[in-house]
């Protein structure tokens, strides 16, 4: 692995040069914004309550979700990973559709869907005087589907990647279906399962223009993080700045806490082999 | 009756499993046979995990699967199966491996692991417990795995290749536990194994599988005596050749001809062991009336003698002292003869099923 004598010979330059040019591009403008952050106006504006209320909104509803993410996409990635049915790949290629749909598209298709006269929404409307556009269930709702497809896909990869033989075990020991998910499958695609949260989370935590689009920029109801940076920059770029800031630490800090624990839990790992 | 009474018929693209397979309690019947021959899949069928594609599986009175729409899943089966790669786990320690098929049976908790404990203690393993299965050597974790599928009191304990994983220090001292814990068993095994081993120390009964039928059915004894084909021949160390027979002139397979002492008619297997062949560099002018040139093939010990392996026939094995194999100049590419006594000749009926 040391750069001083490889095996194969030195690294050739034709990859070196275009990699250190992807590390300088990715750092710059995180260095910038670092750079250009008014730090001792910092804790003046993190008192600030409309910050506040956006911060809070955007954990809110970021962490609220992953919550909806969960509960539909672990079984959905089951159906997709276990179940042999008709149609399967075209299923999975409509889940990978909002990941790579446009967010703003993703806005526009969600009011066809759930907007007040939208294919559904009107229904909901009519039915239970239920209506998500421009409320805060609508922010999670636009989240929850730009987040779905990394979650599906990451715990559908860790799915498939550990042995339908250990199904099979459980089966002959008598374990029902439903036992065999809860109590094998389930747990042998844990990793996969908390990384597909972090990326889901992450993935809702920036969500912008689903949200925007859908949800509108309400300050204490659908002005998230991102709606309040988008709102700072068109009259104060400074402000702009200090929120971003505040939003990569407040990303930063989740990750650097979520890598200790499982930092940890691969030490008592190793420590146990 | 027979506590297990089974007829297999799985059909895959290019290859048929069809086997009857009836045994009594207390029976250890050893499956043997060349790769792709069926074995697993005949396992498989009996677990429930692979459908059958006609025939039955019925253990004592209960029909599994069978005539008409029949058919128990896995679960519902009182089945234990032991895979080759053990597949214990990993997320649960040794006793909530071996506690889970009492507790996805309904057994509460305290009870599943009492009883969990129990057949760690019969196994020699209870100081594992609280062991994660990463944490302990192959030896014990197959020792765990034999508990787990036993500790549902199956019925029909299934095992496929339990020691192939194993260094061979550790196979050995696990194939002598084994045969006690299958002694006191009183359900049927059905052993699936490479290792002619297994089958004369474990099993009381043998089944040879060839291409997906049944080629031959006995005591471990009586097949390595008289094996009908070319795999198990192999496994025990014999030459079996295939051919033709009118009196005691028996017409190969691939031409040539042999001479035994025991008349025969018909299809039949020529059977003989490899100290009973004899290597010289030129053509033999003694009293055997068997000789067939050849080219060494490979030349490698075994046991106390060196192991020849010609193309001679359709391929034969000969052991030679290692000093006749250094005044031969025995190695691969060697022209040499090879002489075997009609005497040293053992014929027999080949099986129906293989004609």
């Amino acid at each position: 692995m040391t750069a001083r004598g490889p095996a194969l010979g030195r690294p050739p330059a034709l990859l070196l040069v275009p990699a250190a040019l992807a590390v300088a591009f990715l750092a710059l403008p995180l260095v910038a914004l670092l750079a250009r952050t008014p730090w001792p106006d910092l804790p003046a504006q993190l008192t600030d309550p409309a910050i506040l209320d956006a911060l809070r909104l955007s954990l809110v509803t970021s962490l609220a979700a992953v919550v909806v993410v969960v509960a539909v996409g672990i079984p959905l990635a089951w159906l997709l990973a276990r179940v042999d049915f008709p149609g399967r790949a075209l299923l999975r290629a409509l889940v990978i559709v909002p990941l790579v749909l446009p967010p703003v598209v993703a806005g526009v298709a969600l009011l066809s869907g759930l907007g007040r006269s939208g294919l559904v929404g009107r229904l909901l409307d009519d039915a239970f005087g239920i209506s998500l556009p421009f409320t805060t269930a609508g922010v999670v709702v636009a989240h929850s589907f730009v987040a779905l497809p990394f979650f599906v896909l990451s715990v559908e990869g860790a799915l498939r990647a550990t042995s339908q033989e250990y199904d099979v075990v459980a089966a002959t020991l008598g374990a029902s279906r439903w036992t065999v998910f809860r109590r094998v499958t389930l747990p042998l695609a844990g990793p996969g399962v908390l990384a597909g949260l972090v990326l889901a989370w992450a993935r809702a935590l920036g969500e912008f223009g689903a949200t925007i689009t859908f949800a509108g920029n309400y300050p204490g109801t659908t002005r998230t993080m991102p709606n309040a940076i988008y709102t700072a920059l068109q009259v104060d770029p400074d402000a702009a700045v200090v929120l971003s800031v505040i939003l990569l630490l407040v990303s930063v800090a989740v990750i650097a806490l979520l890598r200790e624990r499982w930092f940890d839990q691969a030490v008592q790992g190793a420590e146990r082999r | 009756m027979s506590l297990l009474d089974a007829q297999v018929v799985v059909r895959r693209p290019g290859h048929t499993l069809d086997v009857h397979l009836a045994a009594d309690p207390g029976d250890v019947v050893a499956v043997i046979g060349p790769n792709g021959a069926g074995k697993s899949t005949l396992l498989r069928a009996l677990a429930g995990v692979v459908p059958l594609d006609d025939g039955f599986v019925r253990c004592g009175r209960a029909t599994w699967e069978g005539p008409g729409r029949t058919r128990l899943r896995a679960q519902e089966r009182e089945v234990g199966m032991v895979f080759q790669q053990q597949l214990l786990f990993p997320h649960l320690d040794v006793l909530a491996n071996v506690a889970f098929g009492p507790r996805s049976r309904g057994v509460p908790r305290r009870e599943a692991e009492q009883r969990a404990r129990g057949w760690l203690e019969r196994f020699g393993v209870e100081d594992l417990a609280r062991r994660r299965p990463a944490a302990i050597s192959g030896g014990q974790a197959q020792r765990v795995t034999i508990a787990r599928a036993l500790a549902t009191e199956p019925r029909l304990l299934l095992l496929d290749e339990p020691l192939a994983s194993l260094d061979v220090g550790v196979a050995m001292a696990l194939r002598v536990e084994l045969a006690q814990h299958l002694r006191e068993y009183d359900g049927v095994v059905v052993l699936v194994t490479h290792d002619a081993l297994d089958a004369m120390t474990l099993a009381n009964r043998v089944l040879v599988l060839d291409d997906g039928r049944a080629a031959q059915e006995g005591t471990p004894a009586e097949v390595a005596r008289r094996p009908q084909t070319e795999h198990v021949a192999r496994l025990v160390g014999l030459n079996v050749l295939r051919g033709t027979s009118t009196g005691t002139d028996v017409r190969l397979a691939d031409g040539a001809a042999l001479v035994s002492a025991t008349p025969a008619e018909g299809q039949v297997n020529a059977c003989f062991s490899p100290s009973a062949v004899t290597l010289t560099v030129q053509e033999p002018t003694g009293s055997a009336r068997n000789r067939w040139p050849g080219t060494v093939t490979s030349v490698a010990p075994h046991g106390s003698a060196v192991r020849v392996h010609l193309d001679a026939v359709s391929g034969l094995i000969a052991d030679v002292t290692p000093g006749s194999a250094t005044q031969l100049g025995l190695a691969p590419g060697r022209r040499v003869w090879a002489t075997v006594k009609a005497t040293e000749i053992t014929v027999y009926a080949l099986t129906s099923t293989l004609r």
